[in-house]
């Protein structure tokens, strides 16, 4: 008897135990890497249109000469693979405007707040931040299972949410700003891009969450539009390492191209396998919107070389601005790290915000909101300007090559940057997907 | 016919590397009851042993021995693993033998613990292992049927270490105290078995034979902090259905569950594949509960 009570008691913790992490072994969309924070000099300035008016009643987010800014991400758990390098340019975004002398004159100091890739601890964090800390303005997420976990929270506390990463869109939150690419900045063009190049016949391989199936929804209807065919479709678990009867399907199908949207740990196994099957880029192409440099390293970029990426950034995009971001982030972490989209979207939110506080002359959320609208800065991506109507940003689509040495070259882009159409209301086949 | 010729040889593979990751455990657990929750981060050990001798032959020694880290990572693989369950044992374990939740609580503990520092180590990210050019490419069988080298190699590796592990079990002396300790403990110890040092380094056993695992996944998989959750609850579906105690058991249920995975998953989906397969096992399991192989020993009453 006396060993039934002691059952009981155990169970509970170890049934709660298994929960948490059974939440934390899900969703992974992409990546990034470690951190050992020093302080650096300041680079890369940014050309916001920005003008003070002076009139800041101050909130209680400036305590003294500072304003304190909130910033959360994975530090631990699955998604820290992905999280922590955001986080670290965040960080540099930060420092390099304090270098500066801050917003408004006050020095921005950051809160960190570690998600450990559970959804409910990033809403609680969040509310922490927003209602202890009384930060101005938030950066972080990585899986839109955490956007929209804090969603409601930045919405009912009337807080400011900068969110880094391309996600499947279809939303639009008064209290969130969106510096990664929605569908129409990264899929959408990716696919037709593909139609013109590498052939109609669309195999859709993807992970099996919210992103993958809402993408391949959206790439379903497009197809249709457009004269392409499925050749196939199909998900695996989360953490899915077997790929050899997948791989076997598509052998069978002989698609031209297959649309990847797998994530994480996945994408190490299929590449590896893909290859020791005997099917290298040429005789397959693959696009994958997952794969950056980051994951490219620890995929090993050997079994990648040769195959295709879309994004809005890339290390090698050539431009002034992202010349100096990698010579910092280089500088500031190391120089075996590298740079890749979402990392260069955290460090681009930090400075949209700071241009539109300088706008707004005030911290207040309304007044930041409303002074973002229009705003321009000369990212590393190129330029940036942030959609006053959905909160998003206007992006260059850029298609890219893996290199043998992990870098992407460049094959194509958009020219312009692209307007955000996070609804896809401007696409005739798109009506009828939104919710 | 070509289809069908992939397909065996992958649902062979896929048995081979579940038995392989579910080996260490069929002792661990298998043998010593105890519920190894850390198992998947031994297998992280190996791959992690697998990175660092390829920087080390990288680094500092000439290009043309290259190929040769592999059969050298998976020595330190083995040692390495051996040495931190040898320690784990020592300083946890033999507090925990027959309470088993307190095991198991204490296990996932120490797996998190592990993750955490092969994140402060070597970083959050995954890292990349090269692997040998002699496992590159594959057995052109007939056209449209390549028998990567990879998967061929690991076949031959788990043959290896089922081999090696019976031999140590059934044919050696250290094999029969093991044996004598795990299934009576009090009359082992009465004819003069040091029970000690046998749980000490049974476990170790299971524990290296996990980072032997982890290296060979190299070839096929990721390499991150976060592997081993990828792998654990394929393991202890492995053991559980074979029948916790029994070599034979845990081979045959790599089997099993390899095979209909690769059906189920070619029929299906993944995703349904998976679940199809938990619902056979659970299914068998509900008509045999001790598993595929039955395990008729006195020590599991107590």
């Amino acid at each position: 008897m006396r060993r039934r009570g002691w059952l009981k008691r155990w169970i509970v913790p170890f049934a709660l135990c298994l929960t948490l992490s059974a939440c934390g072994g899900s969703n992974n969309e992409g990546g990034a890497s470690p951190s050992s924070p020093e302080p650096s000099s300041p680079p890369a300035s940014p050309s916001a249109t920005a003008s003070a008016s002076g009139e800041a009643s101050p909130p209680a987010s400036e305590s003294g000469g500072a304003v304190k800014v909130g910033i959360i991400h994975s530090l631990s758990g699955t998604m820290a693979i992905s999280e922590v390098s955001v986080r670290d340019a965040e960080l540099l975004a930060i420092e390099e405007l304090n270098a500066k002398g801050g917003v408004l004159g006050k020095k921005i100091e950051p809160v960190v707040e570690d998600g450990a890739s559970d959804w409910p601890t990033f809403a609680e964090k969040a509310r922490k931040l927003l209602s202890e800390d009384k930060v101005a303005t938030v950066f972080g997420g990585w899986t839109s299972a955490s956007r929209k976990a804090m969603l409601p929270v930045f919405e009912e506390l009337n807080g400011l949410l900068w969110y880094p990463v391309q996600y499947e869109g279809m939303e639009m939150s008064p209290n969130i700003f969106y510096t990664g690419a929605t569908t129409n900045q990264q899929i959408v063009p990716a696919v037709d891009w593909l139609l013109e190049n590498k052939g109609k016949k669309v195999y859709l391989l993807g992970s099996d969450y919210v992103f993958p199936q809402t993408a391949n929804k959206i790439i379903k209807a497009q197809l249709k539009a457009k004269g392409g065919e499925l050749a196939g479709e199909e998900y695996t678990p989360l953490g899915h390492t077997d790929y050899s009867t997948i791989i076997a399907k598509i052998q069978a199908a002989k698609p031209d191209v297959v649309f990847n949207t797998l994530n994480g740990d996945s994408n190490v196994a299929f590449f590896k396998q893909l290859k020791d099957a005997g099917i290298s880029s040429k005789d397959l192409t693959t696009l994958s919107v997952s794969i950056a440099e980051e994951e490219a390293r620890g995929i090993g970029p050997e079994f990648l070389a040769g195959h295709l990426v879309a994004w809005n950034y890339y290390q090698t995009t050539d431009t002034p601005e992202n010349k100096t971001f990698v010579d910092s982030f280089k500088k500031k972490y190391g120089a075996d790290r590298v740079t890749d989209d979402p990392i260069e979207a955290g460090y681009v939110a930090v400075y949209l915000w700071a241009a539109a506080a300088e706008k707004a002359g005030s911290f207040d959320v309304a007044k930041v909101k409303e002074a973002a609208k229009g705003i321009e800065f000369n990212a590393p991506e190129g330029k940036v300007t942030i959609d006053g109507d959905n909160q998003h940003i206007y992006k260059t689509v850029r298609i890219g090559e893996l290199q043998a040495d992990g870098q992407i070259k460049e094959l194509w882009n958009s020219g312009s940057p692209v307007k955000p159409d996070p609804y896809l209301k401007t696409y005739d086949w798109a009506a009828g997907l939104g919710g | 016919m070509a289809l069908w010729l992939t397909q065996l040889f992958n649902g062979l593979s896929v048995s081979s590397i579940l038995l392989l990751i579910a080996l260490g455990l069929a002792i661990t657990f298998g043998l010593m009851r105890v519920i190894n929750m850390a198992h998947g981060e031994f297998i992280m050990i190996g791959a992690y042993s697998a990175y660092l001798v390829q920087k080390i032959f990288q680094s500092s020694l000439p290009q043309g021995w290259f190929d040769a880290y592999y059969p050298l990572a998976l020595l330190l693989a083995f040692a390495l693993a051996f040495a931190i369950g040898l320690l784990l044992e020592t300083a946890l374990i033999r507090f925990l033998y027959g309470r088993p939740l307190d095991s198991l609580l204490a296990t996932w503990g120490v797996g998190l613990v592990l993750q955490q520092l092969a994140r402060t180590i070597f970083g959050a990210p995954n890292v990349g292992v090269t692997s040998p050019s002699w496992l590159d490419g594959g057995l052109r069988i007939m056209t449209g049927v390549v028998f990567p080298y990879k998967r061929l190699f690991i076949l031959a590796l788990v043959a290896l270490v089922l081999l090696a592990m019976y031999l140590y079990i059934y044919r050696s002396d250290a094999g029969r105290r093991m044996r004598a300790v795990m299934q009576n403990r009090d009359m082992a110890a009465c004819l003069g078995i040091s029970t000690r040092r046998v749980d000490a380094v049974t476990f170790a056993i299971g524990s290296g034979i996990a980072g032997v695992a982890g290296c060979a996944l190299t070839l096929i998989g990721p390499i991150g902090p976060t592997i081993g959750t990828n792998y654990i609850v394929d393991a202890f579906m492995v053991v559980v259905l074979g029948g916790v105690g029994k070599l034979i058991g845990t081979a045959a249920g790599a089997l099993g569950i390899g095979m209909l995975n690769t059906l189920f998953e070619w029929g299906s989906t993944a995703s349904l594949g998976k679940v199809l397969v938990f619902l056979c096992i659970v299914a068998f399991l509900q008509w045999k509960p001790m598993g595929l192989f039955a395990v008729r020993s006195r020590s599991l009453d107590g």
